[in-house]
């Protein structure tokens, strides 16, 4: 693959239960996406999800913050139950970070408007201290250089970056990457997943849709592999690069790894 | 063979471009005298406004009469000068007061020019975000039209001027103006009613939209000045004007929700995606990241919305009212000085492009400064 993140040592994962799935279902008309998906994450987790287009991948970790609606089934996470209600809603998307395929970064606000806006009118936190912290995520993602530039004016890389920098401004439990580097040019890819190793160095329970499979052997403590919306094999990265169990993976990991 | 000297691979310093390339005589190359084609269009430009400026100049000012009496007084003037008469601009000077006031009793008019600063001035915070003291100086925009209201209309220590002496500028400024701010909420709340996940609203506001939009003005206007005394119950006035801005400001309402509706339609679904995510609620994500760039990217239809609008104001003819165009038309009546429609119909163009042209041109500085490089 086109980069090689250096390994993040083993963390602990710990016991606490952060996001369970249970038995959920969900159909776009009549089209049954996802079918009987279950799936337990403990805090401090990495887990990586892969599978072919269309399998449901984006739709399974778009449905943990409700930008899908799931038609049966539970997700409860951080103890909140997702149902229609607009409280819990909030009270998850409050706790649960996302980074998209293509940043979706606000493009009439500048780079720190961009961080400090959740914050500011979803935490009322004060401009000031908003900004403040909006600077240090910026400094951790290595561009606070550009905050006062805008959006448009970045490469993808530098976006993404700031797209992760405004997702950590809101100080989330847990992180969903939703292919944040299939947009990128090869080049700009590895300065992403720099920022995304340092996370899960620090401990961030992270759940990420990624054809980087260099980055699922040396950060994921789990890869999770989906077909036809359902969850057909799940192990260590150890395990399911070198020993896959179903034909379906194993195709699937020739197509992908063959060059 | 190459006469450039030799460098080293992935050294090539940055050279300057060739002078025909560059400055007066590379613009004048490239866009005057690219080609055959473009010489031709060059020389029949330069001849066609070499016939048309100097008669026109002539006749709007070396040849015109300022001051006089009448037309046959015009006549003499530019006779004794030993020209031909062009614009005989005086019929202008002495009806310009009407004009621009109308009927409005003249020893009340300071109310018309007062209210036509404070107009200015609340303008001027709505417009330039770098006005000092914006915040406060919004606040005064927003009781500005209550103001203005009063000072036009009367009452409440104030002699009362009934409405049907409006007329001239002052009617197209109060009609244009009353419909251009009021249209533009009501555009948006019906654009994004029109985009709700309520099916009720969103048929409420379907239905408002296409029945405005199916209907000419005109009809509107008639419906304003007639219908709405049978609908409503007997005994009620309800003022001429005032049915008129609400017709006006309604009609407006349903083009500019289209053209915001375009707007919303362009944005990509991440960003709404976006703000849901980072927990921003649906007022919020309008206001704060949705909305902006909608109404950036409409800008152009906006202002060619409100452009119509304030030039369909000449309708109100029609029903009774006396805006610059009705005034002319009246005007040309007067026996001293009859025969001069081209002077009234030139001055009332010139009033309108004035007023339209500043809109388009206040467009692209607003569609400049928005800019952000996306």
């Amino acid at each position: 693959m086109s980069s090689q993140p250096e390994a993040v040592p083993e963390l602990k994962v710990s016991d606490e239960l952060v996001i369970k799935i249970k038995d959920m279902h969900k159909w776009y008309g009549s089209f049954h996406v996802l079918k009987n998906v279950n799936l337990e994450v403990n805090r401090g987790e990495r887990i990586v999800i892969c599978g072919p287009s269309g399998s449901g991948k984006s739709t399974l970790i778009r449905c943990i913050n409700r930008l899908e609606e799931h038609q049966q089934g539970d997700i409860i996470v951080e103890n909140v139950e997702l149902t229609n209600d607009l409280k819990n809603i909030d009270a998850i998307r409050r706790e649960v970070g996302m980074c998209f395929q293509h940043f979706n970064l606000f493009p009439h606000l500048t780079v720190l408007e961009n961080c400090a806006l959740a914050p500011i009118w979803v935490k009322q936190v004060p401009r000031k201290e908003a900004e403040a912290t909006a600077m240090k995520y910026l400094e951790r993602v290595k561009i606070p250089e550009q905050a006062d530039k805008f959006p448009g004016q970045l490469s993808g890389g530098q976006q993404q970056r700031v797209a992760i920098a405004r997702s950590l401004c809101m100080n989330p439990k847990i992180m969903l990457f939703d292919e944040p580097t299939s947009a990128l040019d090869p080049e700009m890819i590895k300065e992403v997943l720099d920022v995304m190793v340092e996370l899960a160095k620090e401990g961030m329970t992270m759940l990420c849709v990624t054809h980087e499979m260099g980055f699922a052997k040396t950060v994921a403590n789990r890869v999770i592999f989906m077909d036809e919306g359902q969850i057909i094999e799940e192990n260590n990265p150890h395990e399911f690069f070198d020993n896959p169990q179903h034909e379906r993976t194993k195709l699937f990991l020739s197509q992908i790894l063959a060059h | 063979m190459s006469t450039e000297t030799s460098h080293v691979a992935g050294e090539h310093p940055d050279l300057p471009p060739p002078s025909t390339e560059v400055g007066i005589i590379g613009w004048i190359r490239h866009n005057l005298f690219s080609s055959t084609t473009n010489i031709v269009i060059t020389v029949l430009t330069i001849y066609f406004l070499y016939v048309i400026i100097p008669p026109m100049l002539n006749w709007i000012i070396f040849d015109a009469v300022f001051s006089a009496d009448s037309r046959d007084d015009c006549r003499a003037i530019a006779k004794a000068a030993g020209h031909e008469l062009g614009a005989c601009w005086a019929f202008i000077g002495k009806r310009f007061e009407i004009f621009v006031y109308g009927f409005y009793p003249t020893e009340e008019r300071w109310r018309v020019n007062i209210s036509f600063i404070l107009m200015l001035a609340a303008l001027l915070p709505v417009l330039f975000d770098n006005v000092p003291n914006r915040k406060q100086a919004l606040w005064f925009s927003l009781i500005a039209p209550f103001v203005i209201g009063w000072l036009l209309v009367g009452g409440m220590g104030l002699t009362p001027v009934p409405t049907d002496k409006f007329g001239g500028f002052m009617l197209t400024l109060t009609i244009g103006v009353t419909g251009i701010v009021g249209s533009l909420p009501i555009g948006i709340a019906l654009a994004l009613g029109r985009q709700s996940h309520m099916p009720a609203l969103r048929m409420v506001c379907v239905a408002f939209i296409e029945f405005i939009r199916g209907v000419p003005l005109i009809t509107l206007l008639f419906v304003a000045s007639t219908m709405l005394n049978y609908f409503l119950p007997p005994g009620t006035t309800f003022d001429l004007l005032l049915r008129v801005l609400i017709m006006v400001t309604l009609f407006s309402s349903a083009y500019i929700a289209e053209v915001i509706r375009g707007g919303l339609q362009a944005l990509p679904k991440g960003q709404i995606e976006a703000a849901d995510s980072m927990g921003l609620k649906y007022w919020q994500s309008m206001r704060l990241i949705i909305l902006p760039q909608a109404l950036k990217i409409s800008i152009p239809g906006i202002v060619n919305t409100f452009i119509g609008l304030y030039k369909d104001t000449t309708l109100v003819i029609i029903i009774g009212l006396f805006d610059p165009l009705g005034m002319g038309r009246a005007s040309l009546a007067d026996t001293k000085w009859q025969g001069l429609s081209t002077e009234i119909y030139v001055f009332v163009a010139i009033f309108f492009f004035v007023s339209c042209f500043s809109m388009a041109r206040y467009s692209l500085f607003l569609e400049k400064k928005l800019h952000t490089g996306h």
